[in-house]
Parts: C-alpha cells; structure tokens; sequence
C-alpha cells in the first residue's frame, strides 16, 4: 500500500521519456530534467538520493525496505547497551524532499537500455544510475554455514533480526558458556566491527556472566586499530576474550551445525553460542548489473565513482572497491556526497574535478571506552590512495578522559550522520 | 576569494532556464576537495563540536592549528594533515554557506 502513487508517477515518466527522447536532448528541462536512479537507501544510496536532489535532479530511491536498520552501534544492540528501536530510520523524509521513493525490489537492470526493472514489472528509465546495494553474505565460502544455517546461527553482519537474534542467545546463555566468533579476511564490512563486538560481548559477559569466556577466531594476523584493541582487552577483558589470530590457528575451514563446532586445521571449538561473520560480497543488483569483477566487488573511477565495467553507472558503498577507503558508513556517506556532485557535473557536461574524500570510524571497546581510525583519500594512479601522513589512529597512551570523549564522539557522530541521511 | 568564487557560480547557474524553478540548488561545481565529508560528523545537532555557527577564519584557524599539532583535538589533527594550507581555507569557506 501507498506503493502506487510513487510506481504509477515512475510508470508516466518512463512513458514520457521513451514517448520524446529526441526532445529530451533539447533544452527543455522545467518538465524533463535528468533522471537518476538509485538503488539501496542505506548511508550510501539515502544520502545520494538527497545530494542528487539537492542539485536539481529528478530522483528515484528504489529500496526494498521500508524501514532501515543501521549496522553502526548495532554491536551496541547485541550487547544490551543499545535499544533496537535506535537503529531504525524511515523514508518519510526523504520522500518529502520530492524524491520517488519506491518500496520495490529491483531485479534487473539494462546497461544498454539504462532500465531498471522493479519485481513488480514497474520498468524505471535513467540517464544514470546509482548502485549503492550494499553486501550479501558469501554463504558458499565456508563449508557448513549458509543461509539456513544462519537461521540459528546468526552472523549479525546485516543488522535487523539477526542483531536481535545474536542478543537474545547471549542473554539465554548460561554463565559459564562459551561464545566463540570467527573473523574472515578482507575485505569485508566494517574492519574493526568484529574487534568492537568482540569488546562489547567480553564486557557483557564480564559484567554479567563472569564465568563465561569469548574466543575469537580470526582469519588473519593483523586489523584495524589491532595495539589499541590489544591493549585494551590485556586492561579490561584479560580472562574473558581470548584472540587467536591466523598464525596461531585462527582461520576456520568448516562450521558443523550439530554442536555448533568451529573447525580449523587444529582444534576444534564448541560454542555455546556462535557467532559466524562469513566473507561477503556486493550486493546481489552489482552483479545483475555486470559491475562486479572476479572480486566479487566493484570496480570504480576514483573522481566519478562511474562503474569501470559498465557506463552511466555509479557505485558506491560498500560494494564498491574503493582503494584504501575502508568499507564504512562513514565512507559511504562521504562517497554519496562526491558522487551525487560528479553525476550532476556530467549530466551537464561538466568535467568533475578530482575529489578528496575522509572517513572516520569509532569503535567502542567499553560503553565509555571509544577509539578511532581516521583517513584522507585522493584518487592516484586510479585508485583512492591514502593521503600519506594524514591519518591514522587514536594515541596508543591517552588518558581515560580521552577514550571516554571518543566514547562519547561514537555516538554523537552517529546522531549527527543518520539526521543528515534520514532525518 | 573562494567565497567570490562560489558565488559567482550561484548566479551562473541560476541564470540558466534548467533550474530556473528548483528550491535553492547546491552550486554545482567546485565543492572544495574534502569539504562535503565534514558533515558526517559536524551537523546540526550537538555532540560533536559545530562549526556552522563559527566564521570561515575561525574554523581555518582551528584546522591549521590542530594540523600543526597544536591544541588537544581527537580526530581532526589526524585529518587536517590531509589538507593543504590552501585546501583549509577554500574547505573553511565552503562549509560556513548556508545551504
């Protein structure tokens, strides 16, 4: 329901457009200005939609879901230190902007043609698109856990019954349990989410069920903010969170349902309860839309975000291979920002000028602990590289005043950022 | 002189017919490299110092100072390193405009 206005007024244009496209090269643009499409209203696909607008273009938001859980403080959620309720933004604001937001999913798309076709047949025409599709989960990556298997045993990765899923096994576990979580390689979302969640879940369990105990299984021997994580579990979590990185036996080969057993080339661990964080990839649409490469991502123009595989077509976010930008929301953010500016440049024929993009990402390590990553990128040699000297982490020997105003900063940025995506 | 600038873009593109009925548009070029990222954590509500009620020489200064090592910020020195001198002050223009 209230579906059909937005679909029917999508419906009219595509007619209009096909109706009159050697008119629409003239300039007559009070009724037919460019059309951009977007797919994906997370932090990537909402914000463009928005900048898009904002810079007189005619916009469609096509997401299947009419509300939008936020993966950032979500680790919050599984914990308890977060309501659910917090997480979830809505569309109505955006759509009060004058931008078509259609609650459909899109199943196909024509590069030749620039059509994306909606599940319901709604066919919507663009002179460019925006990808913005997020991830999905690899589940033929690690033997023993897929879609099924995540039924039961939640990954959490995409936040939304799985976040609520994951809460409510630690919270019916018994101190004394054993939690156990594995970490794939890069690259995936959010690089220092598992180390925060493990932090998060060994404060829980500290606080809560003293006896209990979190091992960590991880893919690799080094990650984001790794000394400041250590030390800080060494500080706070010394008997609770144990870290067995890939040099030490970390990496798992198989998960066994029965039992919830993690396997790897040396041990065996039981889970009381567990927590697998698969490899992933761009979301499903990527590949319909042939911009993913054999990555399993997508590959894009530094100063455009253009698709390097498929013209008039942008891609933003995580699925995108963004060089050195890690796969945030912050990022995202930043990226819909200077996308929406360089397709407005070229539907003007404009040439867009090389961009310069920041992220930051907070990690609570306890509920007043807070540390941070930040960088600067510029497009070199065809990829965003990192601007050498800028950037970097929190001091290794702040003072606890610093970590709580980070603590602080995690949340306040995330009040700061969904107000300008959603709000 | 960056202020010039945008403005003088305002008025080019308000005078074209393409957008002669849209609310307000953003200036379509020239967003000072780095500039449109600030709003991820400087907003309208609290939390995070806001810069939007601060003067375009006040939050140059601020930048320039933090990317100098001087002051006790958290992120932004780590970020104003990233910046020219030039950049600053063209970012410091920009984002004091309403928009």
């Amino acid at each position: 329901m209230g579906g059909p206005t937005p679909n029917r007024r999508a419906v009219l244009k595509t007619c209009l457009l096909g109706a009159s496209a050697a008119a629409l090269a003239q300039p007559v643009f009070a009724q037919a200005r460019p059309k951009v499409v977007v797919i994906g209203g997370g932090f990537a696909g909402a914000t463009c939609a928005r900048f898009l607008k904002r810079h007189g273009l005619d916009v469609a938001l096509v997401e299947r879901n009419r509300t939008y859980v936020s993966c950032p403080m979500s680790n919050a959620v599984v914990t308890g230190l977060r309501p659910m309720d917090g997480q979830k933004f809505g569309y109505d604001m955006i759509r009060a902007e004058g931008i078509a937001v259609i609650h459909e999913h899109a199943a196909r798309i024509d590069p030749q043609a620039r059509q994306v076709r909606l599940d319901n047949g709604t066919i919507l025409q663009y002179d460019r698109l925006v990808l913005a599709p997020g991830i999905d989960m690899r589940f033929d990556a690690l033997p023993g856990y897929d879609a099924a298997v995540a039924e039961n045993v939640p990954h959490a990765w995409k936040a939304g019954p799985q976040t609520t899923l994951l809460q409510r096994q630690l919270e019916e576990m018994e101190d004394g349990g054993v939690v156990v979580m594995s970490v794939p390689p890069v690259p995936y979302r959010c690089p220092p989410g598992p180390y925060e969640r493990a932090s998060l879940i060994a404060h829980y369990l500290k606080t809560r069920k003293p006896k209990s105990k979190l091992i960590v299984l991880d893919a690799k021997d080094s990650f984001s903010k790794q000394r400041l994580f250590q030390n800080a579990w060494k500080e706070l979590y010394p008997d609770t969170l144990e870290w067995v990185g890939l040099s030490q036996g970390g990496q798992v080969t198989a998960f066994e349902r029965e039992g919830k057993t993690f396997v790897t080339d040396f041990e065996r661990y039981k889970a009381d309860v567990a927590n697998v964080i698969p490899p992933q990839k761009a979301g499903a649409i990527a590949f319909a839309a042939q911009v993913t490469d054999r990555s399993g991502w997508c590959p894009i123009d530094p100063v455009t975000f253009e698709s390097t595989l498929q013209p008039n077509i942008h891609v933003i976010g995580d699925s995108a291979i963004a060089g050195a930008m890690p796969k945030s929301a912050f990022s995202a953010n930043a990226q819909a920002k200077v996308c929406a500016e360089a397709v407005a440049m070229l539907l003007e024929d404009g040439v867009p000028t090389s961009p310069k993009l920041i992220n930051t990402c907070y990690s609570l390590v306890a509920p007043d602990y807070g540390i941070s990553v930040a960088g600067v990128y510029a497009p070199a040699k065809g990829v965003l590289a990192d601007i050498e000297g800028a950037g970097g982490v929190s001091p290794l020997d702040a003072p606890a005043s610093v970590r709580a105003t980070e603590a602080r900063y995690a949340e306040a940025w995330f009040e700061t950022v969904t107000a300008e995506v959603f709000g | 002189m960056a202020m010039r600038t945008v403005l003088g873009v305002v008025v080019l593109l308000s005078a074209g017919p393409a957008l002669a009925q849209q609310p307000a548009p953003l200036p379509l070029t020239k967003e000072p490299p780095g500039a449109s990222s600030c709003s991820g954590c400087h907003g309208r509500s609290g939390g995070i110092p806001a810069i939007k009620a601060k003067s375009a020489d006040e939050v140059a200064a601020a930048m320039l100072e933090y990317r100098a090592g001087q002051g006790s910020p958290t992120v932004m020195d780590r970020i104003s390193r990233g910046f020219t001198e030039q950049e600053i002050r063209d970012i410091a223009s920009w984002i004091v405009q309403p928009r």
